[in-house]
């Protein structure tokens, strides 16, 4: 059976998948199985049965977040997919988008009948134009092909999608702010509780689930948990879209076992360092995630595995440190980017990763002075889990605590130096 | 002042939007595809469509990016400058398109055809550095490659 559920009916030529070609390779036969023989308790238990766990990095299991929403009287529920990849690294919902959009529509009625939600929205990023392009498109055969619409196949259960273009601003990455941005707000995160799943968009039962998360959906009904947990080589199921970007030889994106070590992707897949440049760290899942080193490289790349070492998978798109890049320069790059992208809502967030910023540019700048690793390393504290409103801050200062710890001997030599070695 | 092919297509995201206000961003982005920026005068004609007030809308519009409060050159180029571009050569290219263009971040030509602004990671960062003119994505960039390609904008 396939083992690359996820990309195997890509096109090789990077066109979209039409409607026939997706039908053909039996596409919404699982859209079909489930509005004809199953129940929607069923659709649930086997999503969970199959481990499956959210891929837009926090890991949450899909399943338990479908059983969540709420009592069954209120209505209409949403089915909301976070199309705003926008997590610097990360390129994998694009792919998957582009290549094949009726997997993801067939993932979200699936989810939709699940969950009983009358509406979805796919919260899709601006940038993501040629992705939108094709939505469109799909969406549109989808809806002349009943596929969408009133009574899907006869079953009698109707639905609605709807593409959402977003403006910009990383922060609607976060559940809260991405649902208030689809309220037409300014996009600030939300009080965790009481949760999305019962008081989301509008004060309706909300789920929301990653792009590729969805696109798992129409593989498990068709071939089982079973089938699904088999496809993994760790615990959580199925496979997963790893990418590796930087100065490696084939910078890129596959679908493999979900807990592929570090070292097979490094060194296999993207083909190892180019010639004349060594390898220094990694941030295995976007920017903000923590720096792994040598010796972690044959860490799988999982949900659990990369915990204690300090890091986690959050979205599997690695970003590559070589020694002929400045550690400390790639560290200001980071904080100002997650500096601007504060929504400003928290003080620690809106003051504290403008400063962190404004330190390392000086660093880079041949102003650093010796009280600045202190100083940085309390902001890491100051910044962390528990001290924010919302997940960006303590994100931000993942990559920090992790290059003050790795590469700490870079950041005394700016300061006594007074320059940037690497200009 | 509202055309009549703007109302139609706010009214037509109107028809799928659960509030008026929720449709405001989309609004805004119709509006700017019309007009190129949301100017005071634009925000307080979609306020009055969408019943909302101008400081309201005024609060959103300046949140997110994508809505232009300043007007803007005729072809907008939005450069990467998230990590993965920087580290594959975003300095170079932003320092020579500066020097090509004569512009920095922010600024417009004064044959107002061409604006430069940075963007958040554009999500093609295998093929970093890259960028985006009008919303067509450009990758794998070199200064030749930016040269051949800002001359086939100049037509």
């Amino acid at each position: 059976m396939n083992e690359k559920p996820l990309t195997t009916r890509f096109r090789p030529d990077g066109e979209t998948l039409t409607l026939n070609e997706y039908r053909k390779t039996g596409g919404y036969q699982a859209l079909a199985k489930v509005l004809k023989s199953m129940s929607q308790a069923e659709v649930v238990e086997v999503v969970k049965e199959s481990c499956l766990r959210g891929r837009g990095g926090a890991g949450f299991p899909t399943g338990l977040k479908w059983a969540a929403t709420g009592d069954e009287g209120r209505h209409p529920k949403y089915f909301v997919v976070d199309a705003d990849e926008m997590e610097p690294g990360a390129f994998k919902d694009r792919l998957l988008m582009e290549g094949d959009p009726h997997q993801l529509i067939e993932g979200i009625v699936i989810g939709a009948y699940a969950t009983q939600a009358e509406f979805s929205i796919i919260f899709i990023r601006w940038e993501y134009a040629e992705a939108q392009k094709r939505l469109r498109h799909a969406i549109g055969e989808a809806y002349g092909n009943n596929l969408l619409g009133k009574n899907i196949l006869g079953s009698g259960f109707s639905h609605d999608l709807h593409l959402h273009v977003s403006a910009g601003r990383y922060i609607c990455g976060e559940g809260g702010a991405l649902l208030d941005s689809l309220e037409g707000k300014r996009a600030i995160p939300r009080y965790r509780m009481p949760r999305s799943t019962e008081v989301g968009l509008w004060g309706r039962p909300t789920i929301t689930n990653n792009v590729e998360t969805v696109c798992n959906v129409p593989h498990i009904v068709n071939n089982g948990a079973q089938w699904y947990k088999s496809l993994s080589r760790s615990v959580d199921g199925g496979t997963k879209i790893y990418g590796v970007s930087g100065r490696v030889k084939r910078p890129g994106a596959w679908e493999l076992p979900m807990g592929t070590t570090v070292r097979e992707l490094l060194e296999e897949y993207a083909g190892g360092m180019r010639d004349g440049f060594r390898f220094r760290g990694l941030l295995p899942g976007g920017a903000s995630t923590d720096f792994l080193i040598e010796e972690h490289l044959d860490a799988k790349m999982d949900f659990d595995s990369l915990q204690p070492f300090g890091s986690r998978l959050g979205t599997g798109t690695m970003i590559v440190l070589d020694d002929r890049t400045c550690p400390v320069g790639m560290l200001h790059n980071l904080e100002q980017f997650f500096a601007q992208e504060s929504c400003g809502w928290c003080t620690p967030c809106r003051e504290g990763l403008p400063w962190t910023a404004a330190i390392l540019k000086a660093m880079e700048e041949g102003q650093g002075r010796p009280e600045d690793l202190e100083r940085l390393k309390l902001h890491t504290v100051y910044l962390g889990l528990g001290n924010t409103f919302c997940a960006l801050a303590p994100g931000a200062m993942e990559p920090l605590q992790s290059a003050l710890k790795y590469f700490h001997e870079d950041f005394e030599r700016h300061i006594t130096e007074k320059r940037c070695p690497w200009r | 002042m509202l055309t009549d092919d703007m109302k139609r297509d706010l009214l037509a995201e109107l028809a799928h939007s659960r509030t008026s206000q929720s449709a405001c961003i989309e609004a805004m982005q119709i509006v700017q595809r019309h007009l190129g920026w949301v100017s005071d005068e634009t925000i307080c004609d979609i306020a009055e469509f969408l019943d909302m007030t101008p400081e309201e809308l005024d609060g959103v519009a300046t949140f997110y990016n994508h809505i232009y409060r300043k007007p803007v050159g005729r072809h907008v180029i939005l450069i990467c400058d998230s990590v993965c571009c920087w580290i594959m050569g975003y300095r170079g290219l932003r320092e020579h398109i500066t020097s090509r263009l004569g512009i920095d971040l922010g600024e417009t030509t004064k044959d107002g055809l061409f604006t430069m602004l940075p963007i958040q990671c554009l999500g093609a960062c295998d093929k970093a550095p890259a960028l985006m003119i009008d919303g067509k994505l450009y990758t794998d960039l070199t200064a030749e490659k930016f040269d051949m390609l800002i001359e086939s904008y100049r037509k």
